[in-house]
C-alpha cells in the first residue's frame, strides 16, 4: 500500500502540474516560438543557474489560470495580456509586486508610461510590461496611385478627404468587394477613434466612463459611415474574415486593402514574407494633427497563492532588463540577417532597451517601405495610450464594443447605443 | 447466490456511483449553493439570497440568448430528425458489402472534432468567399452574408449543426432494421403503397427510436455551445464583432462565468437552463406517451 501511494506521488508529479518546487518555479501563458524568446531565457538560466525554471508552454488561458489560482495551485509567474491585469488584480486574483520591484531594484522609469500605467491599478504595480505594440496606418501605394494620391501625404487629420480616400480606393464587383479602401478595425479600435476626435472612453484612475461623450458617438458615427460607404458591415467583415494577415498572401499582396490601422507586428510578419512589399507606413493623426496611438503588450504578473514568487521576481526582472531585450534583438537581427530577410526590430516595453536596439542594432535595410516603416513606428512611441485599468476591465470592453457592433450592424444610432453602454459601464464599475 | 449477485453487480456499478457523486452530483450541489452567492472564483463567495435569479429576469440578454437558443432548437430539431431518418432509410436500402462503407461514410461526420467543424463552416459560409454562395452563384442567388448578417447567422448555425447527423442516423437504423418483415410483407400483400407501409408500420415500430432522438436532440440543441463558440467567441476579434445575434445560452454562461467572473450568477444561468430542459422534457414525455408506439 505504502509503495502504491509513493508511485502514485511519483506519477502526480510526473505531469508536471502549475505547483512548483521549493527553490525552482513555473510560468503559463509563455511559449518558445523563436529567439526573442529563447534568448531572453538562455540569459536567465545562464544568470541563475540555481533557480530551475519549468516553462509551461502554451498561450495564456483564462479558465486554467483561474482555476489553478482558486485552487490555491497556481504558477508563481503568468505571461498575459496587460489589459487584463486590472480585472485580476481588482479581484485579487494578482500579487502587489512593489516589494519585487523595490528588492530588485527594477528601474520602473525605463518602461514607456502607457505600458507602466497599464500594469498598475490604485498607484499598485501588479506586472512587468514587456513588449510594446504600436498601432500605425498601413498604405498600399498601388491603391493610392489608382486613387492619384501620392501615398506619403496622406493625412488622417482631415476626417472628410479620408473618407472621400477610402471610398476612391474601395472596389466591388457585384456584391463582392475586391479592395476595402480602409479598413477602420472597429469595434476593436474605437478607443483609438474616440481618442483621435479628442475624447477618452475611461477617466484616468478607472472609475468613470466616458461613453456617452458626444465626442465618442461622432467618431463612432464617422467610422461606421467609412464601412457603410464601403459596402456595409456585413459585406466588409464577411471580407476582412478572409484576410491572412502574416502570411506571403496577406492583404496588401493581394491588393484586397487600400489602409489598415494596425499594431506594428503586422508590418514585422510582412517584412519577413514579403521584402518588396509596396507600403507605406504612417502614422494615425488624430483631428488635431498630433499622432494617436493606441498601445497594448504582454506582461509578467505573479498570481495570489504562488509558491516562490521570490525567484518569479527575479525571472520578471531578467526577462525584461535592457541587457536581456539587446541580447534578444540581437539574435533576431542575425536571424533575419543569416535569412537575407528584412527586420524593422523588436519594439519593447522598455525605453532604453529600445533606444540601444534602434540605434545600435537595426540597421537600414535599404527597403524603402520597411526603413521608413520603423522610423515612423519609432516616432508614435511616445504618443502611446491605453484605456486605463479597471476594476471590471472585461465588462467595460464588452460594453463598448458591443455599442460599436450595435451600431455598425445597423441597429442602433451611435448616441443610443453609447448611452446604453455607458449605463452598463456605470453598473459593472460600481460606486 | 442472489445477495452474491447484487454485491458484485454493486462493485461493477461502483466507479460510475464515484464518478457521478464526484464529477455530476457534487459540482450539481456546489453550483446550487453558488446561485445564491456572489462568487468570483478569488474571494469567499458572499450570500445574496435571491439576487442572482432576480438579475436573471432583468438581464436584456438572457433573453435575448433564451430566444436564440429556442428559435435554433425549434428549426434544428425537426430538420436534424427529418434528414437522419431520411439517410436512415437509405442506409437501410442498402445490401451488400456497401452498406458498411455507406453506414461508415453517413457516420464519419460525427468523428469530426466540433471545434474543427466550427472553422470549417465558418469559411464554407463566409459570404464574400465561401463555398456556400460560390454554388449558389451558379444559379444566380446571391447568397447572404451567412457569418456577418445578424438576420443570417442562426440560420447559418443551423445548417452547420446538420452536418452532424451521423449519431442519430444510426439509431434510427437499428430501429429499421428491427421492423418485423413479415409485418411489412402482409401490407404488400393487402396492396399497402410504400407510403402506406411506412406511415403505418415503419413510423409506428420506429417511433420509441425517433422519440429517443428527439429528446436527446432537443436537449443537445438547448445546450449547445462548442461550435458556435468556435465560429463567433473563440478569438476576441471574432466576440468583438458578433454582436448577440449568435449569442447561445451556454455561450452567455460561459461568458459570465470565466470572462467576468460571475461564478454565482453562471451558477443562477446554469439552473434556469436546468428548470427549463426538465420542464421541454417533461411535456415531450407526456406527449410521447400518446405518440410512441411500444411493443
Amino acid at each position: 500500500m505504502k509503495r502504491l501511494a509513493v508511485l502514485l506521488l511519483v506519477a502526480i508529479s510526473a505531469c508536471g502540474g502549475v505547483g512548483s518546487s521549493t527553490s525552482g518555479f513555473t510560468t503559463m501563458g509563455f511559449g518558445l516560438p523563436d529567439e526573442i524568446a529563447t534568448t531572453r531565457v538562455d540569459a536567465f538560466k545562464k544568470a541563475h543557474p540555481d533557480i530551475p525554471v519549468t516553462i509551461n508552454q502554451g498561450q495564456f488561458d483564462e479558465q486554467a489560470f483561474l482555476s489553478s489560482v482558486a485552487s490555491g495551485n497556481p504558477a508563481d509567474v503568468v505571461y498575459l495580456p496587460r489589459e487584463k491585469i486590472g480585472g485580476y488584480a481588482a479581484r485579487g486574483a494578482l500579487q502587489p509586486i512593489g516589494g519585487c520591484i523595490g528588492e530588485q531594484a527594477i528601474p520602473t522609469g525605463d518602461y514607456y508610461p502607457a505600458a507602466a500605467a497599464q500594469v498598475q491599478l490604485q498607484g499598485q504595480w501588479y506586472g512587468i510590461p514587456e513588449f510594446y505594440n504600436s498601432v500605425v496606418l498601413v498604405v498600399n501605394d498601388k491603391a493610392a496611385k489608382d486613387a492619384g494620391v501620392d501615398p506619403a501625404k496622406i493625412d488622417t487629420s482631415d476626417w472628410d478627404a479620408l473618407a472621400d480616400l477610402a471610398a476612391k480606393m474601395t472596389k466591388t464587383s457585384g456584391g463582392t468587394i475586391e479592395r476595402l479602401g480602409l479598413h477602420p478595425k472597429l469595434p476593436e479600435f474605437l478607443p483609438l477613434w474616440a481618442k483621435a476626435n479628442g475624447a477618452d472612453l475611461l477617466s484616468a484612475d478607472g472609475t468613470t466612463p466616458h461613453l456617452d461623450d458626444p465626442k465618442v458617438a461622432e467618431a463612432l458615427e464617422y467610422a461606421a459611415k467609412l464601412i457603410a460607404d464601403q459596402g456595409g458591415w456585413k459585406r466588409v467583415k464577411a471580407f476582412a474574415d478572409t484576410f491572412d494577415y502574416f502570411g506571403a498572401g496577406n492583404p496588401f499582396a493581394k491588393d484586397q486593402l487600400g489602409m489598415l490601422l494596425t499594431e506594428q507586428f503586422v508590418v514585422a510578419a510582412m517584412a519577413g514574407v514579403d521584402p518588396d512589399a509596396e507600403i507605406t507606413v504612417l502614422p494615425f493623426l488624430g483631428r488635431d494633427g498630433q499622432p494617436v496611438n493606441s498601445v497594448g503588450g504582454n506582461a509578467w504578473a505573479v498570481p495570489k497563492g504562488a509558491k516562490n514568487p521570490e525567484a518569479a521576481c527575479v525571472w520578471m526582472k531578467e526577462m525584461t532588463s535592457t541587457e536581456t531585450w539587446i541580447a534578444a534583438a540581437r539574435a533576431r537581427q542575425a536571424k533575419r540577417s543569416a535569412e537575407g530577410k528584412v527586420n524593422i526590430g523588436t519594439y519593447t516595453g522598455n525605453m532604453k532597451a529600445d533606444d540601444v536596439i534602434f540605434r545600435e542594432i537595426v540597421k537600414p535595410s535599404g527597403r524603402r517601405a520597411y526603413d521608413d516603416a520603423v522610423t515612423v513606428i519609432r516616432s508614435v512611441q511616445q504618443a502611446g495610450f491605453t484605456v486605463p485599468p479597471s476594476r471590471a476591465a472585461a465588462e467595460f470592453t464588452t460594453a463598448y464594443q458591443q455599442a460599436a457592433t450595435r451600431v455598425l450592424q445597423g441597429a442602433q444610432p451611435a448616441a443610443d447605443s453609447l448611452r446604453q453602454a455607458q449605463a452598463e459601464a456605470v453598473k459593472a464599475l460600481g460606486p | 447466490m442472489r445477495t452474491g449477485e447484487t454485491r458484485w453487480a454493486y462493485t461493477f456499478l461502483l466507479p460510475w456511483i464515484i464518478g457521478l457523486v464526484l464529477f455530476q452530483a457534487g459540482p450539481m450541489i456546489a453550483s446550487a449553493v453558488l446561485s445564491f452567492t456572489d462568487y468570483d472564483l478569488i474571494g469567499a463567495p458572499e450570500f445574496v439570497g435571491l439576487d442572482n435569479y432576480a438579475a436573471l429576469a432583468a438581464d436584456p440578454r438572457v433573453a435575448r440568448a433564451i430566444e436564440n437558443t429556442l428559435l435554433y432548437t425549434v428549426i434544428h430539431v425537426p430538420l436534424a430528425c427529418v434528414l437522419a431518418l431520411g439517410l436512415a432509410l437509405l442506409l437501410n436500402q442498402v445490401t451488400g458489402r456497401a452498406a458498411g462503407v455507406f453506414r461508415t461514410v453517413f457516420y464519419l461526420p460525427s468523428m469530426t472534432p466540433t471545434v474543427a467543424v466550427g472553422v470549417l463552416f465558418l469559411f464554407l459560409l463566409n459570404g464574400q468567399a465561401g463555398l456556400l454562395n460560390e454554388v449558389l452563384g451558379v444559379f444566380g442567388i446571391e447568397g447572404p452574408q451567412w457569418t456577418s448578417d445578424p438576420d443570417w447567422m442562426l440560420p447559418g448555425i443551423v445548417i452547420m449543426s446538420l452536418w452532424n447527423l451521423g449519431a442519430s442516423t444510426i439509431v434510427l437504423f437499428a430501429a429499421l432494421r428491427n421492423v418485423p418483415r413479415e409485418l411489412t410483407e402482409a401490407a404488400m400483400i393487402d396492396g399497402a403503397g410504400s407510403w402506406q407501409r411506412f406511415r403505418h408500420i415503419t413510423l409506428p415500430m420506429i417511433s420509441a427510436a425517433l422519440f429517443f432522438v428527439v429528446i436527446v436532440d432537443t436537449i443537445a440543441a438547448l445546450q449547445m455551445f462548442d461550435q458556435v463558440y468556435t465560429m463567433y467567441f473563440g478569438t476576441s476579434q471574432a466576440q468583438q464583432t458578433t454582436g448577440d445575434a449568435a449569442l447561445f445560452y451556454v455561450v452567455y454562461l460561459f461568458q459570465q462565468g470565466f470572462q467576468y467572473l460571475h461564478m454565482g450568477y453562471a451558477s443562477a444561468l446554469a439552473w434556469l437552463l436546468f428548470a427549463v430542459i426538465a420542464v421541454i422534457t417533461f411535456i415531450q414525455i407526456k406527449v410521447g406517451d400518446r405518440l410512441v408506439h411500444y411493443e
